[in-house]
């Protein structure tokens, strides 16, 4: 594709004009784009792993999931980065040499915008599908009257937010909506941008973040890290358990625990991890994945990037909750070090089998 | 010729060809992109209104008018303003205001649209939702143009944002075709009689409709007493000539090239309607309900497009605005080039 073309051309010059000099001390570059949801905690881990080995020298472009997976499929980088797994299809596209590599989790919240309305109001998988799809049109509907007995809630039209741009953030909202709501999954279904039902589109979290604040009635979906960072209140969700759940960092981390137990030692990590099993667990939450080949060709840039994640994914998580990001369940991670251990250059594994760490 | 002629000659068409080469390039690189969704959809695809990433199904429709509509809007809201303000400016103002105001408008120019995003998320729409509407609904709320609940994000907001952002170029466009009329035909117009508000109402009207301008014209001219008449003439101009060859074709070229500038402005401003505009997908004539434009929808939509129809449909949208532009440009052209034939004078100004 010519657009692509151009835009790795301009890559490839800067990162040309940068390799010049970084070959001659012996310095592994490595490019990867992709995700913007996950940009702050990748830019960190770049930075730190820097700062520990200064031959490696990592680029890292927030160009969208889509971009991403492009630009990974093209080999225009070295790794690529996503909120939502590849397809069959794009997958088959890079005869399967791809593996997703969980990095940190997201969730997403509801958040709304009631005059007079101070209580933190519950919602269930139902509910939230119910206004999204645009069936319950009133905040005193009684399928939410029902799930919040003592709120009074007023006789106001419901507006509903949601994200004009293709995100991560609407892939995990929307995956969750099809899981629970069989009308949602066969009229609507789930993507980085879908065909909305109802609702007014704002850009980017702050953009669905301003049109609830100034709305009366609005409703909307934000990420957990957006709502905690900006102290926006938001709703909680009734898990499978049928507990109601405050999104927090640890009750998102539980959400991969719970999803992640039924993961064997060959997963390819491309799971959906939302309306998961466990009795704490955040139903709206997802992995963020990084986009490594299984087989590559370039051992000294295969063993740096492999080091690279392996160090993200163990010292690396200590960044995250300062980030508010949602560390890796213990169990992912020792998937993820059998994953590491089993990627290979001309057939002989990059990791040697005993590694712990560099 | 001398050699160095030559090379300079052949230097400088190269770089002129350069430019009409690079316009070919791009529209080559649209439709290219293009094409599997050109195949897929065909002319369904101006026609369709859904649009749906997940199932592949694009129809360009809600985007195609929604751009036209906010455009529309905001020329209807901009040009008598922006009039307004060049008469004003050339006519009216005492001279020591006329270069700080218009310079002020045309720093409006230079605020980002990003900036008028955010006066439109935080102060343009609270103000027509909670202080217009209220008010207005009882005069429009008749109106289909103005029907259904009005939540904010919409069309009149998209507008009312696009019509201050080209405001400073209708208007230093115009004032500058309007400071070229010569005083001679000021003086022409006054001397028969008309009053300083009169003239240059004949010379704005003359710039907008033929017809009307003719009738109007006529009667001011009837109802000049003939000893003023005869002062016209003195001055060596018939009435016919006066308001007719002079007065009509000054000007007229120049703000309807003008108005096409913000036209173009308009219909390719992505960022500061994206955020007040209320990005649906959706027809709806009412100005109170959110639109989208194409500008918009590709910005939004560029970078997660997974899917290479997806892909393919955003390049198809993008070869539908070019086309739009162009046209919008070649109508000025025409319009511009049949209208100052007479006297090219103001042409010159675009």
């Amino acid at each position: 594709m010519t657009r692509t073309l151009a835009r790795s051309l301009a890559i490839a010059a800067g990162s040309l004009l940068v390799a010049a000099s970084a070959w001659a001390q012996g310095t592994i570059r490595l490019n990867g784009a992709g995700a913007t949801f996950p940009n702050p905690i990748y830019s960190k881990w770049v930075l730190e792993y820097h700062t520990a080995h200064p031959t490696v020298e990592i680029n890292y472009q927030a160009i969208g999931s889509g971009g991403g997976i492009r630009q990974f499929t093209d080999h225009t980088v070295d790794f690529g980065a996503s909120d939502g797994p590849m397809t069959d299809a794009q997958i088959q596209a890079v005869n399967g040499n791809v593996y997703h590599l969980p990095t940190v989790l997201g969730s997403v919240v509801p958040t709304y915008n009631i005059p007079g309305v101070t209580a933190q109001l519950r919602f269930n998988g139902d509910v939230l599908a119910g206004i999204w799809l645009g069936q319950i049109t009133k905040w005193n509907d009684s399928r939410l009257t029902a799930l919040n007995p003592g709120v009074s809630l007023p006789d106001q039209d419901i507006v509903v937010a949601h994200r004009s741009d293709g995100s991560g953030t609407t892939y995990i909202w929307t995956d969750y909506l099809s899981k629970v709501s069989p009308d949602w999954s066969s009229r609507v279904g789930k993507g980085t941008s879908v065909n909305w039902p109802v609702g007014l589109g704002g850009q980017g979290n702050p953009g669905v973040a301003n049109i609830v604040k100034q709305t009366p009635g609005a409703i909307g979906y934000v990420e957990l890290i957006y709502a905690l960072q900006n102290q926006i209140g938001y709703g909680l969700v009734q898990n499978k358990s049928g507990n109601f759940i405050q999104a927090s960092l640890q009750s998102t981390t539980d959400a991969a625990a719970a999803a992640a137990a039924a993961l064997d030692a060959n997963t390819d990590f491309r799971v959906s991890i939302t309306d998961p099993d466990g009795p704490q667990a955040y139903p709206i939450a997802s992995f963020t994945w990084l986009l490594v080949p299984k087989q590559m060709t370039d051992m000294a840039k295969a063993r740096a990037l492999l080091e690279f994640v392996w160090w993200a994914v163990h010292d690396g998580e200590r960044f995250t909750t300062d980030l508010s990001y949602a560390p890796l369940p213990r169990h992912v991670v020792d998937l993820e070090e059998q994953c590491l251990k089993s990627i290979t250059v001309d057939g002989h594994a990059v990791l040697p089998r005993n590694y712990r760490g560099r | 010729m001398s050699r160095g002629d030559v090379v300079y000659r052949t230097v400088l068409t190269a770089l002129a060809l350069l430019l009409p080469l690079l316009l070919v390039l791009i529209a080559i690189e649209l439709v290219a992109n293009a094409m599997p969704a050109v195949s897929k959809f065909g002319f369904g695809f101006l026609t369709h209104s859904t649009w749906d990433p997940v199932r592949g199904e694009f129809g360009a429709l809600p985007l195609i008018f929604g751009t036209l509509y906010s455009s529309l809007v905001a020329l209807i809201i901009a040009v008598p303003l922006a009039l307004g303000c060049a008469v004003f400016l050339t006519e009216f103002a005492p001279r020591w205001l006329r270069t700080p105001v218009a310079t002020l408008i045309e720093l409006l120019a230079a605020v980002p649209s990003v900036i008028y995003g955010l006066w439109g998320i935080f102060v343009l729409i609270p103000l027509l939702r909670d202080h217009f509407w209220p008010v207005a609904r009882h005069v429009l709320g008749k109106l289909p143009i103005f029907s259904g609940v009005f939540y904010g994000p919409s069309v009149l907001a998209a507008g009312v944002i696009l019509a201050v952002m080209v405001l400073p170029y209708i208007t230093a466009v115009s004032r500058e075709v309007l400071l070229a009329v010569p005083p001679s035909q000021r003086e022409a117009g006054l001397a028969l009689g008309a009053t300083r508000w009169e003239t240059v109402t004949t010379v704005i009207l003359a710039v907008m409709v033929l017809p009307y301008i003719t009738a109007v014209s006529r009667e001011v001219l009837l109802a000049v007493p003939p000893s003023q008449r005869e002062a016209g003439l003195a001055l060596g101009a018939t009435r016919w000539e006066t308001v007719t060859t002079v007065i009509l074709p000054y000007g007229r070229a120049g703000i309807i090239g003008a108005v096409i500038l913000g036209l173009g402005r308009a219909l390719g401003e992505t960022m500061a309607v994206t955020m007040v505009i209320g990005n649906r997908h959706e027809v709806s004539a009412s100005l109170l309900q959110p639109g989208y434009t194409i500008a918009a929808a590709i910005a939004n939509e560029f970078s997660e497009a997974v899917s290479d129809m997806h892909l393919a449909a955003l390049f198809m949208v993008g070869a539908v605005l070019f086309l739009i532009t162009i046209i919008a440009n070649t109508l000025a052209r025409v319009l511009v080039w049949r209208v100052a034939r007479g006297s090219a004078v103001g042409s010159t100004a675009i």
